[in-house]
């Protein structure tokens, strides 16, 4: 029986399970905020065509709109400055290959629950390593910090001196990307840098390390709690927009079955 | 005396919701006039450029010379109250609703006899007189006491011809814009039964919100005018007790049109300005529509705040003058459409607005409070172009004389 056929066997009965880590779209979700001189993430927006009546006496549809950077979300390497040279940067260029792929997965929920500033530090990292082994080279590597239960304003948590929620220091994504050389790296915050990482230097360091090294980014995860720290498979395949510097997605998971864990 | 008027009892829910009829509309051409001043709060009439003559009512030939040049000119609005009368019966469906209806003859100072509404203090002797629109949006004549007597906007036949706001409940579009507290204050102390305001975006924290959420009488409601799910959700919420909608919701940025390479902020000032407003009308317009004749808190008026550079471009703000001249030939659409339910809509034409988007423009610049009043006294009066401001109206002024002229006026400073 091939892998394929055990997938599907598996699949069936239960013991993989599929699980969605993916925020509806819908207009009121938070995206990124800047400073008003600069042009903003379009938020979500439908507009009904037709429903089965005089627009249309047998069909409904809607026209959408967004950004590119809009919802759970994908970044191509050719969304930061750093990784405008990068060779297939844009999503419609990067390999397949790389939507499908292992992941693994640091809680840091405890952390963030006592601080909406928590950083995932290279120590964090090395501990979690030392329960659940060294990071694969190429793996995805998920920041849980449960903050996909928050909402309203408590979201991008906006005060007068930027946003504050959990990401990671320079030398936590550097030691990701260089070290462990990771496929790309994810969070449940609106960004893969914490609220005040434009502080750090680099400023924005996840977005500086991972996209200058041609690895990618995905944000606005939802309920990274249902996945275990390492088995499962993430399915990331961002819309094939030409030159899209990233994409709206819909983030699959396959893991253990319940009976399995 | 002027009872004081009453809040509406609560409705009936087993009787039909009264209908809006309008008085009689056919007009002749120059009879438009009036309408046209009405809608600015002027009071003028046609005076002959030969002979001096004043005409009433309006006509195509001077009455003593037969000269045809018989410019509109604002006349002291005073006059004599020398014959009065009272319909009780009438055929119209309109006055009919209304009766007894008080009307009478004014003689004014240069010789002419109007035929004028009758305010209910108003006695045979000297009065005031106001050009005012009726439920139609037609100009019409009505005497008013000399002096300010107590509940004077509350005779039955002078909130005919207005949109007071007093015991109605108006909806303001945007929580957030700078002009709102100014807004919802002026509407309070205008009488306003309540005042919804609506909130775009709750998940982005704002200054103000707590005070105003604080204050009696005002509620802040979900609604998004870039968003057409939000304006029909507000609607289906608020649609049947939205007796005065006023549209606050601006988006600009500065720029020329060549100062960027892209549509992102122009494309956002058309969702605003334009969009947002044609949303807004498809949602609450026909409930309001329908509502034009439903007691003392009937839908009454809709308002839009629009930049005057809608009538001519600022080439330094070139994205959000045209979006404004889009959102102002929309308003006229609008008034057409609202009018059959005998709903006013009213155009406020600002200037530069004291925030941070006319940072560079030096003053006199809109504080929110002259907004405000701006706004309030003309639902009071019942308007439909109230020009805000001295830069609003010396635009609107110059538009008038020759809108070429002006139109290069404003380029200078512009393209380099």
């Amino acid at each position: 029986m091939s892998a394929l056929d055990m997938l599907a066997t598996e699949l069936a009965t239960g013991a993989v399970e599929v699980v969605d880590l993916t925020h509806t779209l819908d207009p009121d979700f938070p995206v990124i905020v800047l400073p008003p001189e600069f042009g903003q993430c379009a938020r979500f927006r439908m507009e009904e065509v037709s429903a089965y009546d005089h627009r249309g006496p047998s069909w409904k549809w809607h026209n959408i709109s967004m950004s590119e950077h809009t919802g759970t979300h994908f970044d191509a390497p050719s969304h930061w400055i750093t990784g405008r040279d990068q060779p297939n940067g844009a999503v419609d260029e990067i390999d397949p290959a790389n939507f499908v792929g292992p992941v693994c997965v640091i809680d840091c929920s405890q952390g963030a629950a006592q601080d909406e500033d928590f950083e995932l530090t290279p120590q964090v990292i090395a501990d979690w390593e030392s329960e659940h082994g060294r990071i694969p080279a190429d793996s995805w590597v998920l920041m849980r910090t449960d903050w996909s239960k928050r909402s309203g304003a408590e979201y991008l948590n906006m005060r007068e001196d930027g946003a504050h929620s959990p990401g990671p220091t320079p030398e936590a994504i550097r030691m990701l990307v260089e070290d462990r050389q990771i496929r790309g790296f994810g969070t449940e915050t609106v960004g893969t840098d914490a609220g005040q990482g434009m502080h750090y230097t680099p400023p924005f360091p996840a977005h500086h390390r991972l996209h200058g090294a041609g690895r990618y980014g995905l944000q606005c995860l939802s309920g990274l709690d249902r996945l275990p720290p390492t088995g499962a498979i993430l399915l990331a395949a961002p819309l094939k927009i030409r030159n899209g510097t990233g994409s709206p997605l819909r983030v699959l998971a396959l893991v253990p079955g319940k009976d399995r864990t | 005396m002027t009872e004081p008027l009453q809040p509406p009892a609560k409705k009936n829910p087993q009787l039909r919701s009264p209908l809006a009829f309008l008085p009689p509309v056919p007009r002749s051409r120059a009879a438009l006039g009036l309408t046209a001043r009405a809608a600015e709060g002027r009071f003028a009439l046609q005076q002959c450029a030969e002979c001096g003559a004043v005409q009433y009512p309006p006509r195509d030939a001077c009455c003593k010379c037969l000269s045809t040049d018989l410019p509109w000119t604002d006349q002291p609005p005073h006059g004599e109250l020398i014959a009065e009368t009272t319909v009780r019966i009438s055929p119209d469906l309109y006055f009919r609703n209304q009766s007894p209806w008080r009307m009478g003859t004014v003689r004014l100072a240069s010789g002419v006899s109007v035929l004028c509404h009758l305010h209910g203090d108003v006695r045979k002797g000297p009065v005031r007189l106001a050009l005012l629109l009726d439920r139609a949006g037609q100009g019409t004549i009505m005497a008013l006491p000399e002096q300010e007597v107590p509940n004077m906007a509350d005779d039955p036949q002078l909130r005919e011809l207005g949109t007071s706001p007093k015991h109605r409940r108006v909806l303001i579009t945007d929580a957030r814009a700078a002009n709102a507290p100014a807004l919802v204050r002026a509407l309070l102390d205008a009488g306003a039964a309540m005042v919804f305001v609506g909130e775009s975006e709750g998940w982005r924290r704002w200054p103000g919100r707590a005070a105003l959420d604080a204050m009696e009488r005002v509620e802040i409601v979900p609604l998004d005018v870039t968003d057409s799910a939000s304006v029909r959700e507000a609607a289906g919420t608020l649609g049947g007790k939205t007796d005065i909608l006023i549209n606050n919701a601006v988006f600009l940025r500065p720029g020329g049109a060549l100062d960027r390479s892209d549509t992102v902020f122009a494309q956002q000032e058309l969702e605003v300005n334009y969009l947002g407003l044609m949303r807004l009308a498809q949602a609450f317009g026909p409930a309001m529509r329908a509502r034009g004749g439903d007691g003392i808190n009937s839908a009454a008026a809709w308002v839009n705040i629009l930049s005057a550079n809608a009538l001519a471009a600022d080439p330094t703000h070139a994205g959000y003058s045209a979006a404004s001249a889009a959102a102002l030939s929309l308003t006229q659409s609008l008034r057409a459409d609202l009018r059959g339910g005998g709903v006013r809509v009213m155009t406020v034409l600002t200037g530069p607005t004291d925030d941070e988007w006319y940072a560079e423009a030096p003053p006199p610049k809109l504080a929110p409070r002259a907004v405000a009043r701006a706004i309030v006294d003309g639902l009071e009066r019942g308007l439909e172009e109230v020009a805000c401001g001295d830069i609003a109206r010396d635009l609107v002024e110059r538009w008038r004389q020759d809108a070429k002229v002006l139109e290069r006026e404003l380029a200078e400073g512009a393209g380099r």
